[in-house]
């Protein structure tokens, strides 16, 4: 079953034009990447999936049902999670009441609570107590995917989630993010840390310059060293 | 002077009674301002409508003895039921414009709602009686004082004990923190921020109508009456910090003390003490004594 098509949507912020033309495709319990440097589209590709800058042209749909021009809140209940890349915890609220805000009851599979999101997240319980402001940035990043958990989503969109992060804090993230795909959960990651996503991705997606450049498999990426020095090194 | 203790307990109360029916009002200023980040000009029109439907409605409930107190409660929702028609039908429409266009806005509603006063209930100077039993006086000790201002106090204590533990003790008052510091953030995170708004808007209105209802008979009801009371709002906001409801309460008791005193100490300079006051505190800590400073600020 298809969970997300994103199908030829145009995003611009005010006059300047950022997305042209991008499809991209999810399909039920598949982790796709959106791979490109800094300024190709990533974040308003899911900026324009979760309605935030809804995109001009082309379509949304969620299972099959058009989702684009639906306010942001409906859109994140029918099972769409958002993880943005700046974190964006709540900075006076502690860990415990960011995630408590976000509780809401959805789908069949076994649900999020408090006490299953610090199983996977121990360093989170350890700090309940604490302000989301006052944490590093390491925790603020596993508060944010903690918290959109407990709205028990479907599809998880990821943006940059090893961005300034230490390396042996990212590989603590990549175990986790790998626990939540084992558990059944879409995954969209948007990176321009290249091993993260072909380590986490069964498909990848190239964009440049609002444009999608390449679509296939993890492995043909991998086999491809030309397509990686042309759109992703730096 | 000083040597009348009486007289200073007297101003004293004064003070707090003042502060605390200050800090009823200026609550729900706080809050709309905290949250949705307009300065509701006609927070000081809402306060003055409410105790005009007060008068109404006492003169309604004439014969029950609980006749006053359900009239507060009336004009509480009156003023809820006005600002759900206003934030519905208007002002949601504005939250993403300017801040100019809110400010217009809200000082359209100033006039609107004075005009409706003058033609609803005339220009004359009206009055509403203290409640059956508050009529009096209470022994306190040092001195009697008059027992409806006294109930005001306890009442703006139990208003601030009230909002204090709504917001930081329950999941709707997380909300509304959480929408105070991230809308985008919350509405991603399936949460109708809209829907938040529109009863913040709601709460904070019909405290002042409740404000209003409550200060009416304690003080004359005059067009006009609204203009003060909301200067007075907005220089406990800035003292206290914006959107921050311990700084309102703070503020509010500042500026009531301030208020009791300087009459004492220095009676023809009394009126320019607030903004003395609100000088000071804008050279020393320019977001307010318990506000945070925005982000940017250096």
């Amino acid at each position: 079953m298809t969970l997300l098509e994103v199908d030829g949507i145009h995003t611009s912020y005010g006059i300047s034009d950022v997305l042209f033309d991008i499809s991209v495709r999810v399909e039920a319990g598949e982790s796709v990447g959106l791979l490109g440097r800094n300024g190709v589209g990533k974040s308003t590709t899911m900026r324009s999936i979760m309605g935030l800058t809804p995109p001009s042209q082309g379509s949304v749909s969620w299972k099959g049902q058009k989702v684009n021009g639906m306010p942001t809140s409906d859109i994140a209940r029918l099972g769409v999670g958002f993880v943005p890349e700046d974190r964006r915890v709540f900075p006076d609220l502690t860990v415990w009441e960011n995630l408590d805000i976000a509780r809401r009851m959805h789908g069949d599979a076994e649900q999020w609570d408090e006490q299953r999101v610090y199983a996977l997240f121990p360093e989170l319980e350890r700090f309940r107590d604490r302000r989301g402001g006052h944490l590093s940035g390491g925790q603020q990043q596993m508060l944010t995917i903690a918290r959109s958990l407990m709205g028990n989503p479907e599809l998880l969109l990821l943006d940059e989630p090893s961005e300034g992060l230490a390396p042996l804090v990212v590989d603590k993230l990549k175990e986790q993010i790998a626990a939540l795909q084992a558990a059944g959960l879409s995954l969209v990651l948007a990176e321009q840390n290249l091993n993260f996503v072909l380590d986490l991705s069964d498909r990848v997606y190239i964009l440049e310059k609002g444009e999608v450049k390449f679509e296939g498999t993890s492995d043909e990426l991998r086999q491809s060293p030309e397509l990686v020095s042309r759109y992703l090194s730096v | 002077m000083f040597d009348n203790p009486v007289l200073l307990f007297i101003q004293l109360m004064n003070g707090l009674s003042l502060g605390m029916n200050l800090f009823i009002i200026s609550s729900g200023l706080t809050l709309i301002l905290g949250v949705l980040r307009v300065l509701n000009f006609a927070h000081g029109a809402f306060f003055m409508l409410g105790g005009y439907v007060c008068f109404t409605l006492v003169g309604a409930f004439d014969m029950s003895p609980m006749g006053f107190w359900l009239a507060v409660i009336g004009s509480a929702l009156a003023l809820g039921a006005l600002a759900w028609i206003i934030e519905r039908l208007m002002l949601r429409h504005l939250y993403h414009r300017d801040h100019l266009y809110q400010l217009l806005f809200t000082y359209a509603l100033v006039l609107l709602i004075g005009d409706l006063v003058k033609v609803g209930w005339g220009s004359s100077v009206l009055s509403v009686s203290f409640p059956p039993g508050l009529d009096g006086a209470t022994n306190l000790g040092v001195a009697y004082y008059p027992s409806y201002r006294l109930l005001l106090c306890v009442i703006g204590v139990l208003v601030g004990l009230g909002l204090w533990y709504f917001v930081n003790r329950t999941r709707a008052g997380r909300l509304v923190r959480a929408a105070r510091q991230d809308r985008e953030m919350l509405e991603s995170l399936g949460i109708n921020v809209g829907r938040i708004y529109l009863w913040v808007f709601v709460a904070g209105s019909a405290i002042a109508g409740m404000g209003g209802a409550l200060a009416a008979p304690a003080i004359a009801l005059a067009p006009g009456m609204d203009a003060e009371i909301v200067v007075e709002c907005f220089i406990i906001a800035i003292i206290g910090g914006l959107g921050s409801l311990g700084g309102a309460f703070l503020g509010s008791l500042i500026l009531g003390l301030l208020n009791a005193f300087g009459v004492l100490l220095i009676p023809e300079f009394e009126i320019v003490l607030i903004y003395l006051m609100m000088v000071l505190v804008l050279l020393i800590r320019p977001w307010g004594l318990l506000g945070k400073p925005e982000a940017g600020y250096r």
